[in-house]
């Protein structure tokens, strides 16, 4: 159970795949179009059901209840070991190896 | 009474919303054909350069260094022709309150939301510009909301886009996030319509000309610095803002350098593809923006766009996603500065064309940008390689965008291709004629004249020519 006023994170489609508009490239088409925002919660509720929240800039918007307090998830991705490639390749043109010693 | 929020409902709204939304009035700036009265609106509705610095220099904007990179002068030397290698310069627009240079942008238009009443503001943006608006509107002490385009129908963010709705989320601002699709436009509109805040597009005269400071800056610091104007000044492009701003504040400062656009090659992907969205590893400073947008302005969320960088581009050049990519660890690995990707874009294209100038001429790059999680080479390169790019050394022409990056296996590798830039003009002309399906009064021809920073006979040969 999710407590009314808690900070969440909810789901729902904008547009049905039917609802597109034409001109979108036809595997576009075939998705709806969705929408995720933040907000505080508005009645206890459980994970998937359908609620209400208030947002930031006091809005009302409805969805599915997917996350409690979401976090960011992004980060700097795996090692490109390449990038250290460029780095000493581009010190060792400009500077030299062994004579930059 | 409710209001119909169905799709084709609001989208018959749309000029009413976005009458009540932009604090101008558009319509008076038409001439009823293909013209429109551009310089008006622009001062009309725009601002002057002592109003701006005002404005900017009140709220953590402009006035950033320009940084001379001679390490990486150095480097196009050592592979550039005898005697040729001009010396290249940032400009650190990352030194902005919000990291980049579209905090000049937002500035002049949360100032007019502010000054007309406005209690809130809304962007539709992936990009810096959603930071820069929600760090101007904390300062204001306006609400703000950002519209983004951010995941595909798996679900996978854009690393980068995603990135950006944290710095917004983090400077006060309600993010709204969608999947890939046009139809971003529409919820941006109800938005819009339900808060009644002020549309801070990207494309009013409020923005763009919040970015004329820039050239501005650029020809007043290098005449005390040098004492005289840049021979190139170099913009990255995308929807046009940054470069019609920056050489229209070059030209007010009377200064006579060349203005060369950069876009990177996305060729072949389409923007409003599910599928190839997560396919393309920049956001913003592409040709899927840059020429849609060059050729033909209006398409903007506003009537009419105050960004028309035909107007004023002499040279475009187009470099490779990999390219930039070297770049920026180059800048990293000579400069000690962390930037980008994106914003050095201009950057590579530069460090290209100095090795086709003398070494006593002179480039300036007029921007940097804010780097993080999500928003760096690393991750980058990384999340390409999660959606089957295939990343790897070689010879970037062989570079196919969504399908590989190629990075140079030696810095001499890094070439600008020039766009064809009558082509575009030409495309702009008959984009103008098709959209407004009337015959070209003296009026239009003298002003698609100034659209395409051509001449009277050249537009009229193109009409002929169609």
């Amino acid at each position: 159970m999710v407590k009314k006023g808690e900070w969440v994170l909810i789901h729902r489609n904008v547009l049905e795949p039917a609802e597109r508009v034409p001109h979108v490239p036809d595997d576009t088409k075939k998705v709806p179009l969705e929408l995720w925002t933040k907000g505080y919660l508005q009645e206890d509720a459980n994970i998937g059901d359908e609620v209400t929240v208030l947002t930031r800039t006091k809005r009302l918007e409805k969805g599915t209840l997917l996350e409690v307090n979401p976090c960011y998830k992004h980060d700097f991705g795996n090692f490109v070991p390449e990038l250290l490639k460029i780095s000493e390749q581009v010190k060792e043109i400009l500077f030299g190896g062994a004579d930059n010693e | 009474m409710s209001k119909d929020m169905s799709y084709a409902a609001v989208m018959a709204r749309r000029p009413e919303i976005m009458k009540n939304s932009a604090g101008l009035d558009f319509s008076k700036f038409e001439s009823g054909s293909i013209a429109f009265d551009y310089e008006r609106m622009m001062k009309e509705a725009g601002f002057t350069i002592e109003e701006i610095q005002k404005i900017q220099s009140e709220h953590g904007v402009g006035n950033t260094p320009i940084i001379e990179l001679r390490n990486l002068t150095a480097l196009a030397r050592k592979i550039a022709p005898e005697g040729k290698g001009a010396r290249i310069f940032i400009k650190d627009e990352a030194a902005n309150a919000s990291g980049s240079f579209k905090a000049r942008r937002a500035s002049t238009a949360v100032y007019q939301a502010k000054k007309l009443g406005y209690k809130g503001v809304v962007t539709a943006t992936s990009g810096n510009y959603g930071a820069a608006v929600a760090s101007q509107a904390a300062m204001y002490g306006l609400k703000c909301i950002v519209v983004q385009e951010c995941y595909d129908s798996r679900g996978v963010g854009q690393p980068e886009i995603i990135e950006k709705a944290r710095k917004c989320e983090a400077l006060g601002a309600e993010v709204v996030q969608l999947s890939v699709g046009p139809e971003l436009f529409y919820t941006f509109l109800t938005i819009l319509e339900e808060t009644g805040y002020f549309n801070a597009s990207l494309y009013t005269p409020f923005a763009v000309a919040g970015v004329e400071t820039l050239g501005y800056e650029i020809a007043m610091q290098f005449r005390e610095k040098f004492g005289k104007d840049p021979d190139v000044v170099m913009a990255t492009n995308a929807g046009g803002g940054n470069l019609t701003g920056t050489a229209r504040g070059l030209k007010k400062a009377g200064a006579q350098s060349q203005i060369v656009a950069a876009s990177v090659d996305l060729s072949g992907l389409h923007m409003a593809s599910d599928t190839q969205f997560n396919r393309k590893s920049f956001t913003t400073g592409h040709t899927g923006f840059g020429m849609p947008f060059s050729t033909w302005p209006d398409r903007s969320d506003v009537p009419r766009s105050a960004a028309r960088p035909l107007r004023y581009i002499d040279r475009y050049l187009i470099v490779h996603q990999g390219e930039v990519f070297y770049m920026t660890e180059a800048l990293a690995s000579l400069e000690g500065l962390e930037k980008g990707p994106a914003g050095n874009t201009s950057l590579t294209a530069a460090f290209a064309l100095a090795q086709e100038l003398d070494q006593d001429q002179t480039i300036v790059v007029q921007e940097t940008e804010y780097t993080g999680a999500g928003k760096h080479i690393q991750p980058q390169l990384s999340f390409a390689r999660a959606n089957g790019i295939e990343v790897k050394f070689g010879d970037p022409k062989d570079e196919i965008p969504g399908k590989n990056i190629i990075l140079p296996s030696h810095p001499s590798l890094i070439k600008a291709n020039d766009a064809d830039v009558i082509a575009m003009r030409k495309s702009l002309i008959r984009n103008a004629l098709n959209n407004y399906k009337v015959t070209p009064t003296e009026a239009d021809i003298e002003f698609l004249a100034a659209e395409t920073n051509s001449s009277v006979e050249f537009v009229k040969e193109t009409i002929a020519s169609l």
